[in-house]
């Protein structure tokens, strides 16, 4: 009778916590969240729209779109976003999708990679995660992730840089409360590639986090390399459940 | 050719006041704000949005500095007939960009 | 420059987002945010009314800020809006935009974004047809992310 009570209570203060998050966009003022409500106000639209053409153009006479493959984005990327990052297996570790794109033009589109927040890579980005807007994130079931996911989770909890904060010590401990007169999110990464007015532009999630460890002064992590998409892969184990907003506008 | 996203309605009747809403890739650099290396990065303003309804001028902005990256201007106007909405964005460096959207009005 | 004396004037205030609009009647506060409405109005009275200016009273970010300017008025060939300014009081410049409309607006309705350099007083001046011009006058706070690349 006990265990059963207790298990209760374990499942209800879980659903409870789960209940607490908050997505960075509850925390925008309501004519910010009316910017990324309104696809016709949205700046980030405007990268969709580049993603979109480049999703319907060959890269060469040789080599096929990628609608050549995947026919309508609208239909074929549907929830493909939410799940990412992913195991590859070629590369023997986890991927996110713009190393998926990537993957992708180097393999089978005979193309060159597109640079890390690059105008074109940030376009496909956004037009393939808007197919997800509204989908529950699900990192993938797979066991091969999970120690990437610890060692994510472990980068999340270590304290760095000069100012040595963690990630965890603003995001979990102090979200809410305000850093120099800006409320402190939760940092929930469900709706990137967006557009942050700060940047006056569309940028990924390594662009963010270069950003917060730039000004813990630390040394920001290289795009592509396996601490980062550990640390992206446990942020998606962390969001998981919630809607994906892509692509959202933030402060 | 910068990216624009128009919003306008495909018909309308006679006499609707019909909201169209306007937005451009641009990054309106200031020529307030210094780059990396501490110079200023040079100004590259849209200064001026307009819109003509079959050739007849209905609306049109002066913009300046102040105005925010990846312009977005939304206004009204009545519908009165069949035709062409055209909207032309100019600015620094000889910028110039039309883009033109149809109605039709019953 | 400002920035710090606005962040602690706005600790002192005590934020809590919220849809309290400041209306203030146009005052001199800035005699070079005044010398470029007169400019507008060719030196004609400026009287406070006829003009809603939708700003959120507090900014997140200076760089884009959504507003809402709508005009009082029937928008006939007799009596319509032909212009809507809007000025600021501490960016590096005292204009932000001047649109013209005609009776064929049907709305004196008019939607942007716009870059505040801090927090100021925004003034937004209508023209009319019969040759007056009306004003609504905002202040706001504008805060910025404390974490900048």
């Amino acid at each position: 009778m006990r265990r059963a009570l207790g298990l209760v209570l374990l499942v209800v203060t879980m659903a409870s916590a789960q209940e607490m998050r908050r997505s960075g966009f509850d925390d925008m003022s309501p004519s910010t969240q009316a910017m990324q409500r309104d696809d016709a106000q949205n700046p980030a639209m405007l990268w969709v729209q580049d993603g979109a053409a480049l999703w319907a153009r060959a890269p060469s006479p040789s080599a096929p779109a990628c609608a050549g493959c995947h026919g309508d984005a609208r239909a074929s990327m549907r929830g493909v976003a939410a799940r990412y990052p992913a195991y590859d297996e070629a590369l023997a570790r986890p991927i996110d999708l713009a190393m998926r794109i990537n993957r992708c033009r180097e393999t089978r589109q005979g193309a060159s990679r597109l640079a890390p927040d690059s105008q074109e890579l940030l376009g496909l980005e956004s037009y393939i995660a808007l197919q997800s807007r509204g989908v529950p994130i699900e990192p993938p079931a797979d066991a091969r992730l999970l120690p990437w996911r610890e060692r994510g989770e472990a980068l999340y909890r270590e304290r760095i840089g000069q100012l040595n904060l963690s990630c965890a010590q603003c995001h979990d401990e102090r979200a809410g409360q305000r850093l120099g007169g800006g409320l402190i999110p939760q940092g929930h990464a469900n709706g990137y590639p967006l557009y942050r007015l700060e940047w006056q532009g569309v940028g990924s999630l390594l662009r963010r986090i270069r950003n917060c460890m730039t000004g813990v002064r630390a040394q920001p992590l290289p795009a592509e390399s396996p601490e980062f998409t550990a640390l992206a892969l446990y942020l998606a184990w962390r969001d998981r459940g919630m809607a994906m907003e892509s692509p959202a506008v933030r402060p | 050719m910068a990216r624009t996203l128009i919003t306008a309605p495909a018909t309308a009747k006679r006499g609707e006041v019909i909201e169209l809403r306007t937005l451009i890739a641009h990054p309106m650099e200031t020529g307030f704000r210094p780059g990396a290396d501490g110079l200023l990065l040079p100004r590259n303003l849209i200064t001026r949005f307009s819109c003509r309804y079959n050739d007849e001028l209905v609306f049109s902005a002066d913009l300046h500095a102040a105005m925010a990256a990846n312009p977005y201007i939304a206004f009204f106007t009545t519908a009165t007939e069949s035709g062409t909405l055209s909207f032309r964005w100019e600015g620094d460096h000889g910028f110039s960009q039309t883009e033109t959207v149809a109605i039709s009005v019953s | 420059m400002n920035t710090a004396l606005q962040r602690r004037e706005l600790l002192q205030f005590g934020l809590a987002a919220g849809g309290l609009l400041l209306v203030r009647p146009v005052r001199a506060t800035s005699f070079e945010m005044q010398s470029a409405i007169a400019d507008y109005a060719s030196g004609a009275p400026v009287k406070p009314g006829k003009v809603k200016f939708d700003i959120p009273p507090l900014v997140e970010n200076g760089n884009g800020v959504p507003i809402t300017i709508s005009v009082d008025s029937p928008m006939t060939a007799a009596e319509h809006v032909t212009g809507i300014a809007v000025f600021n009081e501490r960016n590096p410049q005292r204009d932000v935009v001047r649109f013209t409309l005609g009776p064929r607006a049907g709305r004196a309705v008019v939607s942007t974004r716009i870059r505040l350099a801090t927090s100021q007083q925004l003034v937004a001046v209508a023209r009319l047809s019969d040759g007056t011009f009306w004003s609504q006058g905002v202040d706001v706070l504008v805060t910025l992310a404390a974490c900048l690349e």
